[in-house]
């Protein structure tokens, strides 16, 4: 098993006819994912990298059974794109497309009733955006990551950077450990999936046996994680936080401050999942070294 | 993007949220101009994009023209947290009876907009909130509704102004604020203090904080335009496509990917080093965009070594080998350089580097190892 997209999983892509779409695409296919279909509104008809391509995602999906999304849209369309996916039917929508409007993506989160990037009503999930995407070693590339760096095995990443995925995974998989499924977050304030929901995934997908949580500055996802992993975890969690030397951001106004009430910084999300028992690397190297020997303990 | 507070007031007037006259001025002659069109007393005010203004002796009010020209040139001379100060802004005196606390910005868990009130404004709200956390509303907004009216009427009934009038014009000016937030796509509208004033009384917006949401600037034209000046290797990184940050070190660092930057930044740290820079070339990049940021990095003569550290995906460990070595041959630049890289084609990379058996240049599978030797250089390095 793996978690939200595998062998079996039949992918279209919103925006395949354009230079993004149509390059990784092809990436896509020569993984072997099985992409099944593009979507460009005024295109319908036509075909792109030998598949066919429709107006829509509900017309793709229902000639295809495509059930995985992933967008290429320019950031201006991108809240239309994220809409039509889920309201078209897909269980995954993978938002690649960096630089859309925060205006906009909080709009698509009222207009679907996103709630953390889940939907009450029907099974659909959100990922990203500004994000890489989700591979499932060997079984599915949805998205723009290099399949070729990743081996099938046991080990969760979920992640909100995209090289520093690379870096822990080949770390990994040079140690001997394969990956489950590795997702990419995605870095935008306003974003999906998150840390806590892709734990819960994980905890719930009986091939991966321990996993490994990536963070960065800003914001306080990782803090969030600690304490669910605290409560509802029981596989090993390891994990990394980048950012230990960036200098303090200047902050214009309180609001931000009042609001989190968290400093946001490496230093502090370190010690929240440290205080939770979640040993974390302080170099990437480390990383693969703490997960052989949280494995080792089980 | 942060906008001043003069370019934020400008944005109020606007919208209809009412503030003070003022005046930007830049030298003591000019202010001497605008002084004698708004009158006395004046308060000066230092335009920095950062917070703290006040405590940094940022802000004063002078009563008599005698007192105007040092009190300006005072301030011009400031730098409040590492930023100097180019402008002041000059703004009529009012007296204040009351002062609030109102602002909208995104609350990144609900992910939705937040309106936030506090009767208690002013340099103090951190604390109010921290020692007091119910003297504060917060009240999410529907981020697809124009209309905010259940939160506009628990700000009015908040603040207990206790004036028809005056909750007439509260309610107004949260209408106002919502909507400028949306149209303008702002991430933060903040009003601190939200001010009371007599003769008449009114409400008066006395300070303005504004952030745009620079994704959305290609559809805020004028606000784009505005952009507060940068620093030059920060422009010039802007236009090549590259995120480049100056920092204090002397290790010139380039890399792909914020969070594999942030890393190396760490290890440098770590091994008892400092970077120079945040440089992120981001992916897919080519030797064009390799060959910018490193004439971007090296434009800073505070840097003595420098780090490439690629992890290719998409990148090619070849083609940024190439980009490399066709720089330092058209550049002739002489600092002791470590390429660090992995991923793909990184094999073929690292052989190209290697087989040039350039002085000064050295390749490594591993970063650690390249951190390390980097830190050594810059201490014992010096530039040609």
């Amino acid at each position: 098993m793996s978690i939200l997209v595998d062998k079996s999983s039949r992918v279209l892509v919103q925006g395949m006819t354009g230079r993004e779409g149509t390059f990784h695409t092809e990436r896509m296919l020569a993984a072997g994912t099985s992409v099944v279909a593009g979507v460009t509104p005024g295109k319908g008809g036509q075909s792109a990298c030998g598949l066919p391509v429709f107006d829509t995602v509900g017309e793709a999906v229902q000639a295809t059974g495509a059930d995985v999304s992933v967008i290429f849209v320019p950031a201006r369309f991108a809240k239309a794109a994220v809409v039509q996916a889920a309201e078209g039917g897909v269980r995954v929508a993978v938002l690649i497309t960096e630089g859309i409007p925060v205006r906009d993506m909080s709009e698509a989160v009222a207009e679907l009733k996103l709630d953390d990037g889940r939907v009450a009503e029907r099974p659909f999930v959100l990922i990203g955006p500004n994000c890489p995407g989700i591979v499932t070693p060997d079984g599915c590339n949805a998205g723009i990551m290099a399949a070729s760096l990743f081996r099938p095995g046991r080990v969760g990443i979920v992640s909100r950077s995209g090289t520093l995925t690379y870096e822990i995974a080949m770390g990994l998989t040079r140690a001997g450990l394969g990956q489950s499924t590795c997702v990419g977050m995605g870095g935008d304030p306003i974003h999906g999936l998150g840390f806590r929901e892709c734990l819960e995934l994980f905890e719930a997908d009986t091939q991966t046996e321990a996993v490994v949580l990536v963070g960065e500055i800003g914001g306080d996802d990782e803090e969030r994680a600690a304490g669910f992993a605290a409560e509802h975890l029981t596989k090993p969690l390891v994990a990394y936080i980048a950012g230990f030397t960036a200098p303090p951001g200047k902050r214009m106004g309180h609001a931000g401050a009042i609001i989190s009430g968290s400093s946001g910084t490496a230093a502090a999300k370190a010690a929240a999942l440290e205080a939770a028992g979640i040993p974390v690397a302080r170099r990437p190297d480390e990383t693969p070294v703490l997960v052989a020997e949280a494995l080792a303990a089980i | 993007m942060d906008l001043f507070e003069h370019q934020g007031k400008e944005l109020f007037a606007a919208a209809g949220i009412p503030v003070l006259p003022s005046r930007v001025v830049f030298t003591e002659e000019e202010a001497e101009r605008a002084a004698a069109e708004l009158g006395y007393p004046l308060a000066v005010k230092a335009q920095v994009l950062t917070g703290g203004r006040g405590k940094a002796g940022g802000v004063r009010v002078v009563t008599r023209p005698q007192e105007l020209g040092e009190a300006v040139s005072a301030i011009l001379r400031l730098i409040i947290k590492d930023k100097p100060v180019h402008s002041v802004l000059l703004e009529q005196g009012a007296s204040v009876m009351r002062e609030l606390y109102l602002a909208v910005t995104l609350d990144r868990h609900a992910k939705a907009p937040l309106l936030i009130f506090s009767a208690r404004g002013g340099v103090d709200i951190e604390l109010v909130a921290k020692q007091d956390p119910a003297a504060l509303l917060r009240l999410p907004l529907d981020a697809v509704s124009p209309d905010c009216g259940g939160p506009r009427d628990a700000v009015v009934a908040a603040a207990a102004l206790g004036d028809t009038q005056l909750d007439e014009q509260l309610g107004d000016l949260v209408d106002r604020l919502w909507t400028l937030y949306r149209e303008r796509d702002a991430s933060l509208v903040e009003v601190n203090p939200l001010a009371v004033v007599r003769d008449p009384a009114r409400l008066v917006a006395l300070d303005a904080k504004v952030t745009i949401d620079d994704n959305a600037l290609y559809r805020q034209p004028d606000l784009a335009a505005q952009r507060p000046d940068e620093d030059a290797r920060e422009r010039a990184a802007r236009e090549a496509g590259v995120t480049y940050l100056t920092l204090d070190g002397d290790v010139g660092v380039l890399g792909n990917g914020a969070g594999l930057v942030m890393s190396t930044l760490d290890m440098i740290g770590a091994a008892g080093g400092a970077a120079a820079d945040f440089c992120d070339v981001g992916g897919g990049a080519r030797a064009e965009r390799i060959a910018a940021a490193l004439d971007i990095i090296t434009s800073d003569d505070r840097v003595r070594a420098l780090l490439v550290n690629i992890f290719g995906g998409i990148t090619r460990g070849d083609e940024v080998a190439r980009g490399v070595l066709a720089w330092l041959e058209t550049t002739g630049v002489d600092l002791p350089l470590v390429v660090r890289l992995d991923g793909n084609n990184a094999a073929e990379g690292l052989q190209l580097i290697a087989a040039a058996g350039i002085d000064g240049l050295s390749v490594t599978l591993s970063a650690q190892e390249a951190v390390e030797s980097v830190v050594a250089a810059a201490k014992t390095g010096s530039r040609a």
